[in-house]
């Protein structure tokens, strides 16, 4: 459930994006790129963004999440291959050495703001 | 209006872990992260490597769990240097966070260790998503689990520098297959070492130990 610890550095992280000259400013969304190997589970995310952003700026706000790949590179060979299966050899060279390019992210990459 | 932000979520780990990196460099000890599910026999194969490597590696360890003090009191009976941290007393932080190994280490000391040991918290999710400060972490798998673990849970395997496949000794007894298993391993992270033992019987325990000796030396010089 290491959900509840990053939702509370989202929060954290959406609250100090907020311009201090902005009143009672409202968070409509929070967009978020994940890696399908991260292991975060979406709806749980969102449940426990919702039990911890209440009364904050982000009481409501939407999650949206781009998904991002599992893409991989052979040390050896050069190769990159995107993959969802969770084996990690080189298919071209069957060779040992996989580097990951993405896949693992777990990052914010912007809050919109409500206009009113 | 949208702000444009992008910024890692677990920043504030990772820059504790780096705080981490550079307190263990200062006192020269190594650190090593074991991971597992719980009931995979961590710290039964930790009791069997501290007894092997002391006196000769000085090792210290912090013990994670949710609640009871039980493996530390375990560990506690080979001499080392045994802390630990409860997350919670009634289900609390599935993982242990940079930020309570920090706290930990300082109270450990750390001057007097070559070796410092965390037994994560029995979980084959979380642990893996938190860099903790460490130079290497091992994976444990048991018999008694299924052959298909690593590829159910890819990214503890993906992240580990070496695994371990314990209690070989009840091999005569299950219908697991230990070769698919190391094969399943091999898939998810080519490569990467795999010792297969049984703490219980101390069977194949000299490559995991002689693994765990180089890579205390190489950090030491």
């Amino acid at each position: 459930m290491h959900e509840m610890g990053i939702a509370q550095q989202l929060v954290t992280i959406a609250l100090d994006a907020i311009p201090d000259d902005i009143e009672n400013p409202r968070v409509e969304k929070l967009n978020l790129r994940i890696g399908k190997l991260a292991a975060v589970v979406e709806h749980s995310l969102s449940f426990c963004l919702e039990v911890i952003s209440k009364d904050t700026p982000l009481e409501g706000a939407e999650l949206v999440i781009d998904a991002v790949p599992v893409c991989l590179r052979c040390e050896s060979c050069e190769h990159e291959w995107q993959t969802d299966t969770p084996a990690f050899g080189c298919p071209a060279c069957k060779d040992g050495q996989v580097t990951m390019i993405s896949g693992r992210e777990i990052e914010i990459s912007s809050i919109e703001l409500a206009d009113d | 209006m949208e702000i444009n932000i992008q910024k890692r979520v677990l920043e504030k780990n990772e820059s504790d872990a780096d705080r981490n990196r550079a307190f263990f460099k200062e006192k020269q000890v190594f650190v090593l992260n074991m991971m597992s599910s719980p009931g995979s026999g961590k710290t039964e194969t930790l009791c069997r490597t501290l007894e092997q490597l002391m006196p000769d590696i000085r090792v210290g360890v912090i013990v994670g769990d949710i609640c009871t003090t039980n493996d530390a009191d375990r560990l506690s009976v080979t001499g080392a240097k045994v802390t630990q941290i409860n997350t919670d007393q009634f289900g609390g932080d599935c993982h242990l966070a940079a930020h309570l190994i920090e706290s930990s280490a300082r109270s450990l000391g750390c001057d007097d260790l070559d070796l410092l040991i965390v037994e994560n918290i029995g979980n084959l999710v979380c642990p893996a998503e938190f860099d903790i400060g460490e130079d290497a972490r091992a994976v444990v798998l048991s018999v008694t689990e299924g052959e298909d673990k690593p590829l159910k849970y890819p990214l503890m395997f993906q992240v580990a520098d070496a695994a371990i496949l314990n209690k070989i000794d009840l091999l005569p007894y299950l219908d697991f297959d230990a070769a698919l298993a190391v094969e399943n391993m091999g898939k998810v992270h080519p490569g990467m070492p795999v010792f297969e033992l049984s703490a219980k019987t101390r069977e194949g325990m000299e490559p995991w130990l002689s693994w765990l000796r180089t890579k205390v030396k190489e950090k030491l010089g």
